[in-house]
């Protein structure tokens, strides 16, 4: 499903070369549950970036669902990220006063997907993270865990092969985040591919795999 | 893609989220393709007026009249020729009147103080046949014109302009009054229609008397300043023009038209002339307005490059969920040709109102070309596309991992 080899991120800024990555290795497979925990500084939010076809490796290669994101242009990057992955950021980022209806469609318009389908799938994804009576509430008049489950429905609607979550549960109270992971759980027992980045511990033992990242380097793969 | 019917709705309601700033966008372009409307309106309904004040002076009209004799080589003041005579319009009239020319009023016109009892004013009197009223279109507002008997017995009688009727007789009727011209007590029969005009040769502000009366007996003098002709139809008009001259030159025992101590202006000519100068001054009219048109662009762009600032974020998450550049480019350009579209409409009714209200006001013609509209609309989504354009490139432009990050 994944597969990353030799992969390496090298910042220059100005004169000084930053190395966010060096010869990170893993493969992940198909319905895997894998966290990446790591402390701030790592290279854990680069790794993100470039499994998720934001962004492109200086070395090394990253084949997602069998295909390189090598040699690609920017419109086929973007057409990566819209059928194979579904972002789930900590910040959500749902398009301010829009309703939660009009968030969750805004990848399938984007595929052009047809009126009918996608109301269909939007009704789909929202009952599913159990947010179909908030269906036409703007995203400011819903709590954060709120928010976050119209962005996992959002994740959800092109029916990507990977779910890539950036700390999905940092900006949430508790007993909110509980639930946030309990959808992860039932996603990834669907048959989901996830993979989440955190850094807290508690958050990634929801997880059935970690990697550790530290100074861009993997330090530790082990199953939970 | 996305639907394009999808964005230009999503398009508006991104507009009207802010709604301060993009009435304030939208103002400029209202005020920019308002008064280019407006002004351009104006300019062509001037224009319309004074063409149309012409043409009621007289139609298919050829005037004579006087040029600066050149005697030798020393030139005489222009129009201060004595050399066109009522013998010229009688050969004029014995040699045309069957195939060019329909009628021929000679006539005399001098300026000079005209008294009746307590009030006195300078006005151009004239004196002339009864052809005048019929070429120069002269319609009677009350009693009669002057008639072939006045002329050929040099009656002493007088018809005035409603401007001078007023200056002379206030609100009375000065029909069988009398004034005085000179030494001349001439007798009121008839006041004309007005046919509204101003300035030096005002047709309301004017006298008529038999041509002999004015001629013999209160100028003295026996020249014509000029003689209207008016040519059979518009097609001949050429023609006419050329024919009367060599007349005229043969008349006047002249070799060649270098000789002419006379000169034919075509009431076309006149036209032309007022035309191409109203024309030039709706031109500049236009330009002018164009110019805050273009301020008003400027303005958009402004406001778009704000916009995608503010919204980097936006743009970041929306290239991560599989936005192309076209896709972010179309979003933007969407959103300013709607600002300057709905300015460009706006802007249209204003301006049609405003150029309603001030033609009203001013007395001129209401002219709304259609293709002023069709400019303002094209005109003002035009400006929506140029001065979205950089804008909407630079927000398609942007890294997502770099949009994203913006704080």
């Amino acid at each position: 499903m994944i597969k990353v080899s030799k992969l390496s991120k090298i910042y220059e800024i100005g004169e000084v070369e930053t190395v966010a990555l060096s010869d990170v290795s893993f493969e992940i497979k198909k319905g895997e549950f894998v966290a990446i925990m790591g402390p701030s500084g790592s290279g854990k939010s680069t790794l993100m970036h470039i499994l998720g076809a934001l962004d492109l490796p200086t070395k090394g290669d990253c084949i997602l669902d069998g295909k390189s994101v090598l040699n690609l242009d920017e419109d086929q990057l973007a057409d990566i990220r819209n059928r194979k992955i579904g972002f789930i950021f900590q910040s959500y980022n749902l398009l301010p006063r829009t309703t939660a209806m009009q968030n969750v469609m805004l990848p399938m318009s984007y595929a052009g997907i047809e009126k009918e389908k996608k109301q269909e799938i939007v009704r789909k994804y929202l009952e599913m993270v159990g947010l179909a009576n908030r269906m036409d509430h703007t995203s400011n008049q819903l709590s954060g865990g709120q928010q976050q489950r119209v962005a996992i429905a959002r994740s959800l609607v092109m029916n990507p092969a990977i779910l890539l979550a950036d700390e999905p549960t940092g900006n949430i109270a508790s007993a909110q985040a509980d639930e946030i992971m309990k959808i992860f759980e039932k996603l990834n027992n669907q048959g989901h591919t996830i993979i989440m980045i955190t850094h807290e511990a508690d958050i990634a033992s929801h997880a059935k795999r970690i990697i550790h990242i530290r100074d861009g380097k993997v330090e530790k793969d082990e199953k939970n | 893609m996305q639907d394009l019917f999808e964005t230009i709705i999503e398009g508006f309601q991104t507009l009207t989220l802010n709604k301060m700033r993009t009435g304030l966008a939208i103002l400029g372009i209202v005020i920019g393709i308002g008064s280019v409307i407006t002004l351009i309106s104006l300019g062509q309904g001037s224009q319309q007026s004074i063409e149309n004040q012409i043409q009621s002076l007289g139609s298919n009209l050829l005037t004579i009249s006087p040029s600066r004799q050149n005697d030798r080589g020393i030139m005489g003041a222009q129009g201060g020729n004595t050399s066109l005579t009522l013998a010229d319009a009688k050969a004029i009239e014995e040699k045309f009147s069957n195939t060019l020319v329909n009628k021929v009023s000679p006539e005399y016109s001098n300026r000079s103080q005209v008294v009746a009892s307590r009030n006195n004013s300078n006005v151009s009197v004239i004196g002339v046949y009864p052809t005048y009223a019929e070429i120069r279109k002269v319609i009677m507002d009350k009693g009669v014109f002057i008639s072939d008997r006045d002329v050929s017995s040099m009656t002493k009688v007088v018809v005035l302009g409603p401007t001078t009727a007023t200056d002379l007789f206030g609100e009375i009727s000065p029909i069988g009054k009398t004034i005085k011209i000179g030494n001349q007590t001439l007798k009121v029969i008839g006041v004309t229609v007005s046919k509204g005009g101003s300035g030096f040769n005002n047709p309301d502000d004017m006298i008529y008397v038999p041509l002999t009366t004015a001629q013999k007996q209160i100028f003295g003098r026996d020249n014509l300043t000029s003689i209207a002709v008016e040519a059979k139809t518009k097609e001949v008009m050429v023609q006419a023009q050329d024919e009367i001259g060599y007349l005229l030159l043969s008349q006047h025992k002249l070799n060649s038209p270098d000789e002419a101590d006379f000169m034919i202006m075509s009431q076309n000519d006149l036209l032309n002339t007022v035309s191409q100068v109203t024309g030039t001054l709706t031109a500049l009219l236009g330009g002018i307005a164009a110019i805050s048109l273009l301020v008003g662009g400027i303005g958009i762009m402004n406001i778009m490059l704000v916009t995608v600032t503010e919204r980097t974020r936006e743009i970041g998450l929306r290239k991560a969920l599989g936005a192309k550049k076209k896709t972010i480019i179309t979003q933007f350009l969407i959103e300013s040709i709607l600002l300057t579209f709905i300015g460009g409409v706006i802007g249209m009714i204003f301006g049609i109102t405003a150029s309603f209200l001030i033609s009203k006001v001013m007395n001129l013609a209401y002219v709304i070309s259609l293709s002023s509209i069709i400019l303002a609309i094209g005109v003002s989504s035009l400006i929506g596309i140029i001065f979205g354009l950089y804008p909407a490139r630079k927000a398609a432009n942007l890294q997502p991992i770099e949009a994203l990050r913006y704080e």
